[in-house]
C-alpha cells in the first residue's frame, strides 16, 4: 500500500475529528499490504518491534560450540560497549555462559546424561515479571517498563548503592568498579559508555527494538535465540513454549523469568 | 552548651588531633575511592557490599541500642539511669553519623544521592531507611540537647520533650527492623532470608551496645569526675547478659532449621562462614574467634562473681563487642554473598584504602562522640 505524508494527515486529522485518535489511522495503515514499508515512508524510520510482553527461548539444541555462544557474546559487547577487565574483580559483563549446575543450581543431579552437565548454557538478565531489583531500587533507576516488561536501567539516575545487585537473584547485574572506557575493545559511538559507581545489565537491546531490529544476540544465535511476545498465543516464542518442554531459572522465587530453555532443544523435545 | 567542647586539658587536644589525624587519612583515602571508584575496594560482582555495609549494619544496632536506657528511665523511673541515659543518647547520635557516613562511602555515584528525596520510592526499603535513620538522628539530638540544657539550668526539661522521647521508643525498633528488612526480604539470598532477622538484630543490638555504653562509662569515669554509677553499670550488665543469651539462642535456631532441614541453599553460606566452602575458609578463623568470645562473654556476664567484678566485666564486655561485630558485620554481610546466585565462591578481603576509609568513618563517629560527651560532662561537673 502507498500512502504518503498528505494521505496520513487527513486519515489520522479525521479520525481525531470522529474522537477516534490517532489508533485509527494506524489501523488503517496496517490494513494495507505491506505496514512496514508504509510506516517506513511516513515517518522515515523503520517500525519500532513493540510486544506486550518481550520474552526470549535459548534452544540450547542450535549451541553446537563455544563460538555459537561467542558471536552472541561478542555481538552483545560490540553493541553495548561492554568492557573487558583484565582483573574477574572488576568485570562487567551483560550476556555469558556456564554449566548446568550453576546454571541451574538445585535443579542438577548427578546421573544428568554428561553432554548435558557438561554443556554450556547462556545466561542474561530474565526480565521477570516480578523483579525484585525494581522492587529495591531506592530511586527508580532501574523499573520495568509498562508498554513491554522490559526491566529497564537509567545510568544517569542510579546512586550506585547496588541494592538491586543483591536483589538479583539470578547474578544478573554488573557494576562500574572503575573507569570502562579503556577496556572497551572498539567503542560503538552509537551507544552510551558508561561512568563509574553505576550499576548495568542487559536491556533486550531496547535500543535496538526501537529501530526495528532485534536483539544484537538473537541477530547471531542461528535461530538458537527465539525472541517474540509471551503475551501474544500467536507469537513464534509462544508456539514453540506450547509444544516443548521449557524450564526457567529458580521458579521456586516467584520472579517469573522471561526467558525460557529448551534443554534438549526443539527437535529433541 | 558547645564552648564546653572548645576548652579542654593537654590531653583531650592531643586525643582530638589524634582523630583529625586518622580523619585526614580516611578523606585522602576517600577521594581516592571518588576518582578511580569503589574498584578500589575488595568488592567485586559477586560480593558487592563489603565492609562498610557491615560496619552500617552493625553500628545501627549500637544506635538502637540507646533504646535499653531510655525504656527504664523515662516509661518505669528507673531513677539509677539518671546520670547515664544522656551518654546513651549521644551515642546514638554518633552511631546514626557513621550509619550514614558509611552508607555514603558505600555509594557508587555519591553526588547523586540526593535521588532518593528526588525520586522518592517506598517500594524500596532503603528510602524507608533513611527516613528512620535520619529522624532517629534528629530525635536523640533534640532530645538529649534539650534534657542536657535543661540540667545546666537545674530546671526540669520542657514539657514537649516527653511526646518526643516515647516517640523515640519505638523508632529505636524501627530503625533496626527496616534495617533487617533490607536483606531479610531478598529471594534467593538464603542466610538473609529468616524471619527472625529483625529479632536477631536486635537482641545483638541491645547485646552490643549496652556493652559498649558501658565501656565508656567506664572511660569516662577515668578521664573525668563524671560517674555514671556502680549500679547503672551493673544493670546494664545484667541487660547486656539477656540480650547476648536471646542472641546467642536466636543464632543457634538459624543453625537448626538449616542443618537439621539439610536444604542445601540454607546451609551453604554457614557451611562457608565456619568450615570453608570449595577451598575457602577466608572466614572461618574469625567466625570461631566470635564463637568463643560470645560464649565466653556470655558466661562472664551470667557467673554473678565475675559479672559483679569490674577488673573482669571489661573483658566480658569487649567479648560480646567482638563478637556481634563480627557475626553481624563481616559475618552477615559478606557470608549472605557466598556462594554467589551460581553457586559459584567468590572470597572477600577488604583492601588498605578500604581499612583506611572504615577507620576515618569511625574516627568521626568518636570525634562526634568525644564532643558530645565533652559538652554533657562539662554540664554534669558543673551542676554537680
Amino acid at each position: 500500500m502507498s500512502i504518503n505524508r498528505r494521505q496520513f494527515i487527513k486519515i489520522a486529522g479525521f479520525s481525531t475529528i470522529l474522537g477516534i485518535g490517532g489508533i485509527t489511522a494506524i489501523d488503517k495503515m496496517k490494513a494495507g499490504a505491506d505496514e512496514t514499508s508504509a510506516v517506513q515512508q511516513i515517518f522515515g524510520t523503520p517500525t519500532p518491534l513493540t510486544a506486550k510482553r518481550w520474552g526470549m527461548v535459548v534452544d540450547l539444541s542450535k549451541f553446537k560450540s563455544a563460538e555459537d555462544y561467542q558471536k552472541c557474546i561478542d555481538a552483545c559487547d560490540q553493541a553495548h560497549n561492554v568492557p573487558l577487565f583484565p582483573n574477574k574483580k572488576d568485570e562487567v559483563k551483560w550476556i555469558w555462559t556456564d554449566t548446568f549446575e550453576h546454571t541451574f543450581p538445585g535443579a542438577e543431579n548427578e546421573l544428568l546424561p554428561e553432554a548435558i552437565k557438561e554443556k554450556n548454557y547462556l545466561l542474561l538478565c530474565n526480565h521477570c515479571q516480578n523483579p525484585p531489583c525494581v522492587r529495591v531500587c531506592p530511586t527508580k533507576a532501574t523499573f520495568k517498563r509498562k508498554s513491554d516488561g522490559i526491566v529497564m536501567m537509567d545510568q544517569h539516575r542510579c546512586i550506585g548503592c547496588r541494592f538491586c545487585m543483591a536483589a538479583c537473584p539470578f547474578g544478573a547485574r554488573s557494576f562500574n568498579w572503575r573507569d570502562p572506557k579503556p577496556f572497551i575493545k572498539q567503542e560503538n559511538p552509537e551507544y552510551p559508555a558508561r561512568g563509574i559507581g553505576v550499576v548495568e545489565k542487559c536491556t533486550f537491546c531496547a535500543e535496538r527494538l526501537v529501530r526495528g531490529l532485534k536483539p544484537a544476540c538473537v541477530e547471531k544465535s542461528n535461530g538458537g535465540l527465539i525472541f517474540g511476545d509471551l503475551e501474544d498465543p500467536n507469537s513464534e516464542v509462544r508456539q514453540i513454549l506450547a509444544k516443548n518442554y521449557s524450564i526457567r531459572r529458580k521458579p521456586e522465587l516467584g520472579t517469573q523469568p522471561s526467558v525460557y530453555y529448551l534443554i534438549g532443544g526443539i527437535e529433541n523435545a | 552548651m558547645l564552648e564546653k567542647a572548645t576548652v579542654g586539658s593537654k590531653k583531650y587536644w592531643i586525643w582530638i588531633l589524634f582523630l583529625l589525624a586518622i580523619i585526614a587519612v580516611g578523606v585522602f583515602n576517600y577521594l581516592r575511592q571518588f576518582t578511580y571508584g569503589l574498584g578500589i575496594t575488595g568488592m567485586s560482582r559477586d560480593v558487592s557490599w563489603g565492609f562498610y555495609i557491615a560496619q552500617f549494619t552493625f553500628l545501627v544496632g549500637v544506635a538502637a541500642s540507646a533504646v535499653m536506657l531510655v525504656i527504664p528511665y523515662y516509661l518505669h523511673h528507673y531513677k539509677t539511669f539518671g546520670r547515664i541515659v544522656i551518654l546513651g543518647e549521644f551515642l546514638a547520635v554518633s552511631a546514626v553519623t557513621m550509619c550514614i557516613l558509611f552508607i555514603f562511602v558505600d555509594l557508587g555515584q555519591p553526588m547523586r544521592v540526593m535521588n532518593v528525596i528526588l525520586h522518592p520510592t517506598p517500594n524500596s526499603v532503603m528510602f524507608w531507611d533513611m527516613i528512620v535513620l535520619l529522624g532517629y538522628l534528629t530525635l536523640n539530638i533534640v532530645i538529649g540537647w534539650t534534657t542536657l540544657g535543661a540540667e545546666r539550668k537545674e530546671v526540669p526539661p520542657p514539657a514537649w520533650v516527653k511526646p518526643l522521647i516515647y516517640l523515640s521508643v519505638p523508632w529505636a525498633v524501627s530503625i533496626h527492623t527496616v534495617t533487617a528488612f533490607l536483606y531479610a526480604g531478598l529471594p534467593g539470598r538464603h542466610l538473609w532470608l529468616t524471619a527472625i532477622m529483625a529479632a536477631r538484630f536486635l537482641s545483638s543490638a541491645f547485646a552490643a551496645g549496652p556493652a559498649l555504653l558501658i565501656l565508656l562509662a567506664m572511660i569516662v569515669r577515668k578521664v573525668s569526675k563524671f560517674d555514671a554509677g556502680r549500679e547503672a553499670i551493673q544493670s546494664l550488665a545484667k541487660i547486656v547478659a539477656y540480650a547476648m543469651a536471646i542472641n546467642v539462642f536466636f543464632f543457634l535456631l538459624e543453625i537448626f532449621t538449616a542443618f537439621y532441614s539439610g536444604i542445601p541453599g540454607h546451609e551453604l553460606p554457614l557451611k562457608y562462614l565456619f568450615f570453608g566452602l570449595d577451598g575457602h575458609t577466608e572466614l572461618v578463623p574469625f567466625m570461631w574467634t566470635a564463637v568463643v568470645l560470645a560464649f565466653l562473654g556470655l558466661a562472664l556476664l551470667i557467673y554473678p562473681e565475675t559479672r559483679k567484678n569490674e577488673n573482669v566485666l571489661p573483658y566480658a564486655l569487649v567479648a560480646v563487642f567482638v563478637a556481634t561485630w563480627i557475626d553481624k558485620g563481616m559475618g552477615l554481610v559478606v557470608g549472605g554473598f557466598i556462594p554467589n546466585p551460581f553457586e559459584r565462591v567468590t572470597p572477600y578481603t577488604p583492601t588498605l584504602p578500604e581499612l583506611s576509609i572504615t577507620l576515618g568513618v569511625y574516627a568521626i563517629g568518636v570525634l562526634v562522640l568525644t564532643v558530645l560527651y565533652k559538652v554533657a560532662i562539662g554540664v554534669k561537673e558543673q551542676v554537680a
